[in-house]
């Protein structure tokens, strides 16, 4: 018996070796924390100047921005670029007609954009913009390879051109390490333009579910109540069960 | 009860059976009294259904089964409905949670032998249910029209269409168009909260009638109907559902309410298995996802689809996916007819037996795995290797169960 345990137990770790090596890039951590309210003001700003002009948040009112402690008149005053009303949805400047005579693509929605490609990926890929004269935007990027969009921020980080080395792989093998470096700094130094990223990437996860804060905060209650029912459910069963035996 | 209740509820028993039936189904059904914690997943699928029902009732009242509104107005749901995060997330942590709860129920009536006679009806009602439960999941899954719907719908359609003679025609049958678009969403929709639910609703009460025909099988695998008190006929290892089970599953209701409004509250998305990521990009017919995964309960059965790389006995290889994909659901309902086991708990049978369902467990959890993952050759090979383990722990039960060690059955249920 102890003899097919470890048999079984063999079985079950073999997926493991199985590991295919992925060439993937990796992707920095996202310094961000929806409870912040600043940075996510901050973060707005920083979407309705940049990305609202081509991009769209289709499912987003601007109103529901009173979530981050900001009055309506403030919305409509420091926030509202395209002449709508507080009660309306995030609608991009541009139409879908003129975005994809442009860019080839559309570009996508943004609302639940941080729900499919996550928090780190966009604090990546809004990091990685490089010179690239072969594209027709002139920019490519090391996250996504052949990116449709311009890097936006460019006057903010500045440029930044690619490197390639070839290098040892430790196996014997060669590959290629790509890295970036600042060809003509912007106006903000590198801290504050991961800071800015971090601010506008916080603002798309709290985008991505406005609910979300609201959630946890009904699930400590909701979780709570429940372990105290419980403990009252399990005393009743017990008091019930008292004579069978 | 006052007199006049008592008049009153004469009154309805003359008409309708109310007490009756109570009686014979709660007061009076003698259930026996060792059941342990895998007895819980019953009732707990039943309230996993009652959530289902009423969270979906409400889901579509917004909901709009449009090919260019769908994807809109579930976000709408999620965000202008009040407290429409909280129906969503109940409606889609339940589904999943339905698979955990109906999962761990059959993992039971495995270990206790709960499809033998005289449950072999039961337990194929039971199959019918599942596969009614998986055509539910399956149509509820395109309902949003994210990429994974579309592409996770593809993928099956594509399945239904390689049927010999009938698929073709089939297909554009249950799909209503010659692709995948407005037309199909339509009756996908029609399909999830139409028909499933009502055939759905039916079975589970024949289930439940057929139980309580037969009576609860229990942890010793023994009739407690074979030992009855000679004076009241009661079985003497048995006690009322009501109140002894009532009130310990409400204590199971609790304790699973706590795992899923943990997950509702805490970790909807379950880190993409509940809900997938790439469900958050709206359909798109012109760009095929690098990597189709569906969500995780149907993974077994696609490492079982993909581990199919040969043309055999003239069946093209994307047949025997889909016959392995079938058979390895469909070969359950052949449970009770391949167990030749002399006792039907695992707490008598023998080694070979547990080593058995050991092995099945292991095939199970790593074909899931490799399910969620890109294929690669190896993991072909492994998917290949498993699909077989999984297949033999049904084929050879005939002969393993029989030359099994088993210990004596007691005449009265243990703890």
């Amino acid at each position: 018996m102890k003899k097919i345990k470890y048999i079984l137990l063999a079985l079950c770790l073999l997926p493991i070796t199985a590991f295919a090596a992925g060439v993937e890039v990796k992707l920095d951590h996202a310094p961000i924390k929806t409870t912040d309210k600043l940075s996510l003001q901050r973060g707005t700003q920083t979407f309705v100047n940049y990305c609202l002009t081509c991009h769209s948040a289709d499912y987003m009112r601007y109103n529901r921005l009173q979530d981050l402690g900001l009055t309506e008149k403030q919305i409509s005053e420091n926030l509202i670029f395209t002449g709508q009303k507080t009660g309306d949805l995030m609608h991009s400047a541009m139409t879908k007609k003129e975005a994809k005579q442009w860019f080839g693509v559309p570009p996508p929605d943004l609302s639940v954009i941080a729900r499919s490609r996550g928090a780190d990926w966009l604090y990546t890929y809004l990091r990685q913009f490089y010179r690239d004269e072969s594209t027709p935007t002139g920019w490519n990027n090391l996250v996504f390879e052949k990116t449709a969009m311009p890097h936006v921020l460019y006057q903010l980080q500045g440029e930044q051109t690619l490197k390639v080395e070839i290098v040892d792989d430790g196996h014997g093998g060669k590959h290629e390490l790509k890295t970036l470096e600042m060809s003509k700094p912007g106006t903000l130094s590198k801290t504050d333009y991961d800071r800015q990223v971090a601010d506008l990437v916080n603002y798309l996860v709290y985008l991505g579910e406005p609910a979300a804060s609201t959630r946890v905060q009904i699930g400590i209650v909701v979780l709570l109540f429940l372990f105290f029912m419980l403990g009252l459910t399990y005393a009743l069963k017990h008091e019930y069960w008292r004579d069978i035996h | 009860m006052g007199k006049r209740a008592t008049n009153l509820m004469g009154w309805i028993d003359a008409r309708l059976p109310v007490t009756a039936k109570w009686k014979l189904h709660l007061s009076e059904y003698y259930a026996p009294k060792n059941f342990n914690f895998w007895y819980y997943f019953g009732s707990l699928a039943m309230l996993v259904l009652v959530n289902q029902l009423i969270t979906g009732i409400f889901l579509t009242m917004n909901y709009k089964p449009d090919a260019l509104q769908a994807f809109a107005s579930v976000e709408y749901i999620m965000r202008d409905v009040e407290f429409g995060w909280l129906i969503r997330y109940m409606h889609s942590t339940g589904a999943s949670m339905f698979f955990v709860v109906v999962y761990l129920h059959m993992f039971r009536g495995m270990m206790y032998g709960s499809y033998r006679k005289p449950r072999e009806l039961l337990w194929l009602i039971g199959m019918m249910i599942f596969f009614l439960l998986m055509m539910l999941a399956f149509t509820g899954y395109i309902l949003p029209w994210g990429q994974m719907s579309f592409w996770g719908a593809q993928v099956i359609l594509s399945m239904v269409g390689a049927i010999p003679v009938i698929g073709e025609p089939l297909k554009d049958l249950i799909m209503g168009d010659y692709m995948l678009s407005d037309a199909a969403l339509n009756r996908f929709f029609a399909y999830h909260v139409v028909t499933l639910p009502i055939l759905l609703i039916t079975l589970v009460v024949v289930h439940v009638l057929a139980l309580h025909e037969v009576g609860s099988n229990n942890p010793d695998g023994i009739e407690i109907k074979k030992n009855k008190d000679p004076k009241t006929g009661i079985p003497v290892d048995g006690i009322p559902f009501h109140p002894y089970y009532s009130v310990k599953d409400i204590v199971g209701v609790i304790g699973f309410l706590i795992v899923f409004f943990g997950i509702i509250f805490f970790a909807p998305e379950m880190g993409g298995y509940f809900l997938e990521y790439n469900n958050f990009i709206p359909a798109d017919s012109l760009k095929t996802p690098d990597h189709i995964a569906p969500v995780w309960y149907f993974t077994p059965y696609y490492s079982m689809l993909r581990a199919a790389t040969v043309d055999f006995l003239g069946i093209s290889a994307k047949l025997w996916g889909i016959i392995l994909m079938g058979g390895s659901v469909a070969i359950f309902c052949l449970l009770p007819w391949l167990d030749r086991s002399p006792v039907k708990s695992i707490r008598y049978k023998g080694p070979y037996f547990k080593f058995a369902l050991t092995l099945f467990v292991i095939s199970v959890f790593v074909l899931g795995w490799l399910g969620t993952k890109t294929p690669t050759p190896l993991f072909t090979t492994l998917a290949q290797i498993f699909t077989v383990v999984y297949f033999a722990f049904f084929l050879l039960m005939p002969w393993y169960s029989k030359i099994d060690k088993t210990k004596p059955e007691p005449t009265r249920v243990s703890g």
